[in-house]
């Protein structure tokens, strides 16, 4: 046997007998990121549909930004957020850094731009083609952002789940905020790094099985919800007295 | 008289193609006026300019200030119920300054005027072409509008369906003991609903007015001929 098989072969035993430790680091990346994802998706989806709808002066340059912000690289997050929350910093007085809460808001940071960016392709493609037929109907900005963005609800949760993906497999900002701290920050990205390089591989390989299986869930979860919607769809019927459909 | 919609010398640029030149209208309340063109003619974006959807980047436009509605060619419905649909067409008229629970109430009265009581709870996204136009009729119904516009609302229904939404219309635009009828503005390439529907027809073609006569006098050639050479070439094209 290779050193890959036997990694395996113990990831494998530290995930059949639920690992203390491993469990601890698993439900930590998922309450920060869920956490997170949660916050970043409502705000982002929010300022995406408002973007889908509304014109003004200087829209041009705000969509330039966020897309720009697509491409934040995750170090750099980090290390902004952790000159804020440095003691010297301007929300030092905060004292968030290497918490949890500082993880959070170093993966708003990350995810935010993703939600607002493509929930705001969304609600502008339905504005345009659906758009005149609300306003005819005396809706103005704010009801539009909200009956599109509502209408294109099961493709926001397309976008929610790329933002979960993007939250929960980052690893360079939360290493620099929550500083990898055990049993406080270390969450599952940081601890295969560390794993990995203390030469400890089946622990590492575990994680990483385990963060695939969580996205994998995740996408399951996703497909088998589109079934429904669709079959749904298709007979026409309705839940909830016809409010999800 | 005063007229319920004016334009004067209205010309109207959209993203840099003219989509309007010049137009002068008015109408009156109680007139039921069709507008026909080729398509590009400029015939819907004059109907949204009246219904306040465009504004214009010269010449003086007067809206209607009554309750008005419109319907699309093809109407978009929300992933909901059509009894939700219905009542949420309602409620966005804030003038009439109705709860949520009247307005579902009202719409079950719209959804049984067009027929579609059977429907209510189902999703008005999944409902066919044809539905779904009698969907956004009951709509406009529900609003209990004095002046409707309409956008080719037939154009994309198989003839069953046309004719129920044309009797359905002239339901709604000439209702049981009222005097004075809906006003009615609409576009469309149906010469026999221009008949059918129609007390006054104005032709359009680039952007401008080129005719604008009482519907029997459009629909005799000497009359027309006499008016607009290009009106009456197009009704000479559409005619069999």
């Amino acid at each position: 046997m290779n050193t890959l098989t036997d990694s395996a072969l113990t990831a494998f035993q530290l995930i059949t007998s639920f690992d203390a430790g491993l469990l601890a680091i698993a439900g930590r990346s998922l309450g920060v990121s869920a956490t997170a994802c949660l916050i970043a998706c409502v705000l982002g989806i929010a300022l995406g549909a408002f973007l889908g709808v509304s014109k003004f002066t200087g829209r041009g340059l705000v969509l330039t930004l966020l897309n720009t912000f697509l491409a934040l690289p995750s170090v750099v997050v980090g290390l902004v957020i952790y000159l804020l929350l440095s003691r010297t910093g301007p929300l030092g007085f905060l004292g968030w850094l290497f918490q949890f809460k500082a993880m959070v808001l170093a993966q708003v940071v990350l995810v935010l731009p993703v939600a607002a960016a493509l929930s705001r392709q969304l609600v502008e493609d339905a504005e345009a083609a659906h758009g005149e037929q609300w306003r005819s109907l005396g809706a103005g900005n704010a009801v539009r952002c909200i009956l599109l963005a509502w209408n294109e609800r099961f493709a926001l949760l397309t976008v929610v789940v790329a933002c979960f993906g993007r939250a929960i497999s980052e690893v360079g900002a939360v290493m620099i905020v929550g500083g990898n701290i055990e049993g406080f920050t270390r969450v599952m990205t940081t601890a295969i790094a560390l794993e990995t390089s203390k030469g400890d591989l089946p622990m590492a390989l575990a994680l990483g099985i385990v963060l695939l299986a969580i996205v994998g869930c995740l996408n399951v979860v996703l497909a088998w919800f589109r079934q429904w919607q669709d079959r749904h769809q298709q007979t026409g019927q309705n839940g909830l007295r016809g409010w999800v459909a | 008289m005063k007229p319920l919609l004016s334009l004067q010398d209205v010309s109207l640029n959209l993203g840099g193609v003219q989509a309007l030149s010049h137009v002068t209208l008015s109408i009156q309340t109680g007139e039921q006026v069709a507008l026909i063109g080729a398509n590009g003619s400029g015939k819907s974006t004059l109907l949204r300019l009246l219904n306040g959807l465009h504004q214009s980047n010269q010449g003086h436009v007067q809206l209607a200030s009554c309750r008005q509605a419109m319907l699309f060619q093809r109407p978009h419905m929300l992933r909901t119920s059509s009894l939700n649909n219905v009542a949420l067409g309602l409620w966005l008229d804030r003038s009439l300054h109705l709860n949520w629970k009247a307005c579902k109430t009202r719409a079950l009265e719209a959804l049984s005027l067009v027929g579609l009581s059977g429907v209510k709870f189902q999703n008005a996204a999944t409902l066919s072409g044809g539905q779904q136009q009698r969907l956004a009729l009951a709509r406009a119904w529900v609003r209990a509008p004095q002046l409707l516009f309409l956008d080719e609302p037939t154009a994309s229904l198989d003839p069953p369906a046309k004719r129920e939404i044309e009797a359905l219309v002239h339901q709604l635009i000439k209702p049981d003991g009222q005097e004075t009828p809906i006003t009615l503005v609409f576009a469309s390439h149906n010469l026999g609903q221009v008949k059918r529907w129609a007390s006054r027809v104005i032709y359009v073609e680039q952007g401008r007015i080129l005719a604008d006569l009482p519907t029997a006098d459009f629909f005799n050639a000497d009359c027309l001929k006499q008016h607009s050479q290009q009106a009456f070439l197009f009704l000479q094209g559409e005619t069999p």
